[in-house]
C-alpha cells in the first residue's frame, strides 16, 4: 500500500504513531496530512499537571517537525466520507489512500444539574488547565468530581493553586480502579494529611450557582454541601468516536471506533489509535497500550502483519507525593488466586501482591506508600516470583532482588515495549551504560522508572561499569571524597599511599586538590597541594594559547561602582591588556604574562576586587537582572539576592564550575535556567530550579522548589551545593549528576528537603564552615611572600618576561601573535623579541 | 639521538628551590627549559609544547604512567615520559630533553641539539 494518508488527531498517540511510520517509511511510500483540533502540536499529556508545577507548554511539547508531514493544527475533521475517500474539514477536502483515526477520548460529564455553570472545567487539555488557572485565581474553595487517577492529579493542582479542596468520589475508596480497599485507606490517610477533604461512596446529584452566578456548591446524594468555588469534573473518558459512528463505521460494546487485532475497522482502508479504537471491542485509557496500538498500524501500513500484544494497563504514579502503583491483576479476580499482604503503619506502606493458586506465579499487585518494587514486580507478572513474596514487599526488596532474575520474556520497560531479551542483545551489542542502551532501545525514554533496572542488567550480564578514577585509584570521586573527610587525610601523597598507587596524574590530582580545597585545607599553592592544581590553578588565573594568562576579579550579582570600572579600566591599560565583557556579567583581562600577575592583582586588591575564581571548578558568577529596584516588572529584589549568593558561595571548589543567576521575574531576563541553580522571583518568595547549563549540551534547569522565603532558598541550595560536591564524579555538572542520580529530581528532593538520608545538618554545618572559611585566594598570595615567589617567569631570571608573548593590534586592543604557522613537524616557531636566536 | 653538543653546564637554581612534582621555567642560552623533580630524579625539557607551540610545558602535572614518570602538556593533556621526551598519546610527537644534574646543592643544565 501507498500513497496519501490522512491522520486525525495530534495526541500523543497520533504522534506516536507518525514517528513510527516515518522511521520505517524509508522509501517514503505514504505522504502524511496530520489534522490536530487544538491549536498547538503534540504534547505530553501524561505529564500535563506538570503545567501548574511552572513547567511551559513548550516543554511539554512532543512533536518534532517533520517535512515529509503536513501537520494542519486548529483544523478538526468534521466528516469522514468513505464512498470517495475523502476527510471534511472547514477548511477543505482532505483525499486519503488509508486513514487513521486517532482522536482519542474526552472527559466524561455526568449529567447532573448545574454541569454547564461557569468555574466547571474538565481536565484534558493545556486549555483546560489555563482556564482553571484563570478561575482560581481570588478564589477560595475547590472540588474535584471523581477520586480515581485524573481526579486526585486535579486535587493536587488546586491544592497548589492555593485553594481548600475536596473529592468526591462514588466508589468507597480512592483510585477504585487501581487499589483495593485496604490500599484505598492508606492512600486516603495520605490525602487527608494534605489537607484534602474527601468524600467516599457519595454521588453529586448538583452543583449550585453562588452569589456571582459561577459555581458555588456541590449537593451530595446523601444530603451534604460541599462548598467550592471552582469544580473539575474528572470522572472518566469516553471515546471519541463521533466521525466514526457518523460515517457508519462500526463500534464497540461500550463506544469506541471497533478494530480487529491488526488495528483495521471494518473499512479496509481506515484504521484507529490510541484511546478512540476498541480493539476487538475494549478500549483502553493509558498511553502504553495507545503506542502499542500506533507500532502496529505504522507496521500494517508498511505491509507488516503485527498484532496487538494486549494492554498492560499497569500504573505507577506519585500522587499528591505518594506513590502508588498497580500492576497485572491487582483485585485478585484470578479464580483460586492468593493475596500476600504487607502492611507497616509505621513508614505507611502497604503493599500486596496477587499469586496463583499454587502460589508460584505473579499475577499483580497493589503497592501505596512505597513502590521502589514496582519495576522488578511489574516485570515479573506472569513469570516465577523473582523472590520471596516477604523479600518482595519489604522495603527496597524488590530492588534487592533485582531485574537479573527476570525471564527474557520480561517487558522492563512498559512505555516502550522493551524486554529482557532485547536490553541483553544490546548489552551483547555492546551497549555498556545506561545511555547507550537507552540510545539504542529507547527504554528508560519516557517515564523513566525502569532505569534503575536497565543498571542491574548491565551488573547482571557483567559489564563493570567502572567508578575507578584512573590508574592511580580504584575508587571513584565520591568515595575518594569520603575517604579524605572521615579519616582526615589532608595530603596526596597520603591518599595515594595508603588508597592508591603510583605517582598520580593529571586526573587523579586535580580531583583531589578540588576535594581537599573543598574541605577547606588551606592555600591552594600551599605545599603539596601546589602540584596537584590543574592548568588554570597553577598560578590562579586563565591560560591562553599563547601562554599567557586572563584576569577575571569578582563582581558580584554584575553590580559594579563607576570607581571600580576605572580601576579596571586603569589596570588594562596600564600593563596593556585585551578586555571582554564575559557572558557571567564581569570584565575578562587579557594577555597577562606569570609575574606580571602579582602587580595586577595588587591593584585590584588595593581597589577592592578578589578573585572571581574563573580559573577554578569553583563557583564563578550569580548573573543577575535589574529587578523590582528599576524595572516596570520586577517583583523582587533579584540584584540584591545574586549579590547575596555570590559572596556567600564565592571560593567554593566543586566537581565543576558552578553558575547561577537571579530574575527579578518570570519574564526571565539573567537566563536563571540555564544555570547550576537559577532562581526566578515569584509574587510571594522564590522559584529555585537546578541542573541547569549551556555549553556543549544545553539544558534547562528543573523546578525544584516553588514561593520560597529568602531564607529557605538559601538554606536549600546550601544543601544542594554540599550534596552536589560530595557525591557527583570527576568534571559532572550538576544536569548530569541529577540525570545519573537513582530518582532522579524526587530523590533529590526527598535528601535536601525531606532529609530522607538524615544529612542535612550535616549539609548545612559543611557550607557554614565553607562561608566562615573563605579568604580571598589573591590576597593571600600578595600577603605570603612564599607564594609570591612561584609567580616568576624564569627560576634564573624572574625579571625576564617571556619572550615567546607578544601582541598585534585588532580593533584597537592587543591580541597574542600569530607566530609562524606550525611546521611539518607540527612545530609552532616562537617569536623571539630582543633575545638572541636559540637555534645554532 | 645524536652526540650531547659542546655547551657548557649553566647552574639554574638551588636544589631546594624546585618543590617536588611541580616544574619551574628556566632559561638557559636563550632557551626556555622546563625543570622537574620527582621522584627523587631530575629532569629536563623544552618548556615549549610541540603541539600547542607556546611555552608552557613547566606548568604541567607531574606524574607517572605504568610506571613511566610523565608530564602532561597544561594546553591539552598530552601526555610525555620524562625519560625519554616521547609523547604517549600522540605518535611521532616528542619533547627534546635536556641533560639536568645537581652538583654542590645547585641545580645545573646543559642543553642538547635537536633529538
Amino acid at each position: 500500500m501507498s500513497g496519501r494518508l490522512v491522520v486525525v488527531g495530534n495526541g500523543m498517540v497520533g504522534q506516536r504513531f507518525v514517528e513510527a511510520l516515518r522511521a520505517r517509511d524509508q522509501e517514503r511510500r505514504w505522504q502524511v496530512t496530520v489534522l490536530g483540533e487544538e491549536r498547538r502540536p503534540a504534547y505530553d499529556r501524561v505529564r500535563l499537571s506538570a503545567f501548574f508545577d511552572g513547567v511551559s507548554a513548550e516543554e511539554l511539547n512532543l512533536h518534532t517537525p517533520d517535512d515529509g508531514v503536513e501537520l494542519r493544527l486548529g483544523e478538526p475533521a468534521l466528516a469522514v466520507d468513505r464512498a470517495r475517500r475523502v476527510v471534511v474539514t472547514a477548511s477543505g477536502e482532505h483525499p486519503y489512500d488509508a486513514l487513521v483515526l486517532a482522536t482519542g477520548s474526552s472527559a466524561f460529564v455526568p449529567p447532573i444539574g448545574g454541569a454547564d455553570l461557569p468555574g466547571v472545567f474538565v481536565y484534558r487539555t493545556l486549555d483546560d488547565l489555563a482556564a482553571i488557572r484563570a478561575h482560581a485565581e481570588g478564589r477560595r474553595t475547590g472540588a474535584v468530581i471523581g477520586g480515581g487517577l485524573l481526579g486526585l492529579e486535579a486535587a493536587n493542582a488546586l491544592r497548589l493553586l492555593g485553594l481548600d479542596t475536596s473529592v468526591v468520589e462514588f466508589a468507597p475508596r480512592l483510585m477504585p480502579v487501581q487499589v483495593d480497599e485496604a490500599g484505598g485507606a492508606m492512600l486516603r490517610r495520605y490525602v487527608e494529611e494534605l489537607g484534602v477533604t474527601t468524600y467516599l461512596g457519595v454521588a453529586t446529584s448538583a452543583l449550585r450557582p453562588g452569589p456571582d452566578g459561577t459555581v458555588g456548591a456541590l449537593e451530595l446524594s446523601d444530603g451534604r454541601t460541599v462548598e467550592a468555588d471552582l469544580v473539575v469534573v474528572a470522572a472518566g473518558i469516553r471515546p471519541r468516536d463521533e466521525l466514526a459512528r457518523a460515517a457508519g463505521l462500526p463500534l464497540g460494546p461500550r463506544g469506541g471506533v471497533l478494530v480487529d487485532a491488526g488495528c483495521r475497522t471494518a473499512d479496509e482502508r481506515i484504521w484507529a489509535v490510541g484511546e478512540c479504537a476498541a480493539v476487538e471491542g475494549t478500549c483502553h485509557g493509558l498511553v502504553a497500550p495507545g503506542y502499542a496500538t500506533a507500532e502496529v498500524v505504522a507496521d500494517r501500513l508498511l505491509g507488516g502483519a503485527a498484532t496487538f500484544p494486549g494492554a498492560d494497563t499497569a500504573t505507577k504514579l506519585k500522587l499528591l507525593g505518594v506513590d502508588v502503583a498497580s500492576f497485572g491483576d491487582a483485585h485478585g479476580a484470578t479464580p483460586g488466586c492468593l493475596d500476600v499482604t504487607f502492611t507497616d503503619p509505621a513508614t505507611r506502606a502497604y503493599a500486596k501482591l496477587v499469586l496463583s493458586d499454587d502460589a508460584r506465579t505473579l499475577l499483580g499487585g497493589v503497592l501505596v506508600g512505597d513502590a521502589s518494587a514496582y519495576p522488578t514486580l511489574r516485570a515479573s507478572v506472569g513469570g516465577p516470583l523473582p523472590a520471596p513474596p516477604l523479600a518482595l514487599l519489604a522495603p527496597a526488596g524488590g530492588a534487592g532482588a533485582g531485574a537479573g532474575a527476570l525471564p527474557a520474556a520480561a517487558q522492563v520497560c512498559s512505555c516502550n515495549a522493551v524486554t529482557r531479551a532485547d536490553l541483553d542483545a544490546a548489552i551483547a551489542g555492546g551497549a555498556a551504560d545506561v545511555p547507550a542502551l537507552k540510545a539504542c532501545t529507547r527504554a528508560g525514554t519516557s517515564c523513566g522508572s525502569c532505569v534503575p533496572m536497565l543498571k542491574q542488567l548491565l551488573d547482571a550480564a557483567g559489564v563493570r561499569q567502572s567508578t575507578a578514577l584512573c590508574e592511580h585509584f580504584d575508587a571513584g570521586r565520591q568515595e575518594l571524597f569520603d575517604i579524605v573527610r572521615v579519616r582526615g587525610i589532608r595530603t596526596f601523597s597520603q591518599l595515594i599511599a595508603e588508597h592508591g598507587r603510583g605517582r598520580g596524574c593529571d586526573i587523579c590530582k586535580p580531583v583531589v586538590a578540588s576535594i581537599l580545597a573543598s574541605l577547606g585545607t588551606g592555600h591552594v599553592l600551599d605545599g603539596e597541594q601546589a602540584s596537584l592544581q590543574d592548568t588554570n590553578d597553577h598560578f590562579l588565573a586563565n591560560l591562553q594559547r599563547d601562554g599567557s594568562y586572563s584576569v577575571v576579579p569578582r563582581i558580584p550579582g554584575g553590580e559594579i561602582t563607576p570607581e571600580k570600572l576605572i580601576v579596571i579600566g586603569e589596570v588594562a591599560r596600564d600593563f596593556r591588556l585585551y578586555t571582554k565583557i564575559t557572558g557571567g556579567q564581569r570584565i575578562d583581562l587579557f594577555g597577562a604574562r606569570v609575574e606580571q600577575l602579582p602587580q595586577i592583582w595588587r591593584r585590584l586588591v588595593d581597589a577592592g576586587f578578589e578573585s572571581g575564581h574563573a580559573y577554578g571548578k569553583a563557583l564563578r558568577t550569580v548573573k543577575s537582572c535589574v529587578g523590582e529596584t528599576w524595572c516596570r516588572y520586577g517583583v523582587q529584589d533579584s540584584v540584591g539576592l545574586a549579590v547575596a549568593l555570590e559572596l556567600r558561595y564565592r571560593g567554593l571548589r566543586a566537581p565543576h564550575k558552578l553558575k547561577s543567576a537571579v530574575s527579578g521575574c518570570a519574564r526571565e531576563c539573567a537566563e536563571a535556567r540555564s544555570k547550576d541553580f537559577g532562581i526566578i522571583a515569584t509574587e510571594t518568595g522564590w522559584n529555585l530550579y537546578v541542573g541547569g547549563n549551556g555549553g556543549f549540551r544545553p539544558r534547562h534547569a528543573d523546578l525544584f522548589a516553588t514561593d520560597l522565603s529568602t531564607e529557605a532558598l538559601i538554606q536549600l541550595i546550601d544543601r544542594f551545593l554540599i550534596y552536589y560536591i560530595r557525591t557527583a564524579d570527576r568534571l559532572q555538572r550538576t544536569a548530569a549528576w541529577i540525570e545519573a542520580m537513582d530518582g532522579g529530581l524526587d530523590h533529590l528532593r526527598s535528601v535536601l528537603v525531606d532529609d530522607s538520608l538524615g544529612l542535612c545538618a550535616e549539609l548545612d554545618a559543611a557550607m557554614a564552615r565553607h562561608v566562615a572559611g573563605y579568604s580571598d585566594e589573591w590576597r593571600d598570595v600578595l600577603e605570603d611572600p612564599e607564594r609570591l615567589r612561584r609567580f616568576t617567569s624564569f627560576v634564573n631570571a624572574p625579571d625576564v618576561p617571556d619572550p615567546s608573548i607578544s601582541f598585534a593590534v585588532e580593533r584597537g586592543q592587543p591580541v597574542p601573535a600569530r607566530g609562524a604557522p606550525p611546521g611539518a613537524d607540527g612545530r609552532r616557531q616562537p617569536v623571539a623579541l630582543g633575545l638572541p636566536e636559540v637555534r645554532r | 639521538m645524536s652526540a650531547p653538543t659542546m655547551l657548557a653546564w649553566t647552574a639554574v637554581c638551588p636544589l631546594d628551590r624546585l618543590d617536588p612534582d611541580r616544574g619551574v621555567a628556566a632559561l638557559v642560552d636563550g632557551v626556555q627549559v622546563a625543570l622537574f623533580r620527582t621522584g627523587g630524579e631530575l629532569y629536563a625539557v623544552d618548556n615549549l609544547d610541540p603541539v600547542g607551540g607556546a611555552q608552557v610545558m613547566s606548568r604541567g602535572i607531574v606524574g607517572s604512567r605504568g610506571g613511566l614518570p610523565t608530564l602532561a602538556s597544561p594546553l591539552h593533556k598530552q601526555v610525555y615520559d620524562l625519560t625519554t621526551g616521547r609523547c604517549l598519546d600522540l605518535p611521532g610527537v616528542a619533547l627534546r630533553r635536556h641533560e639536568v644534574r645537581c652538583r654542590d646543592g645547585l641545580v645545573e643544565v646543559r642543553l642538547r641539539q635537536e633529538e
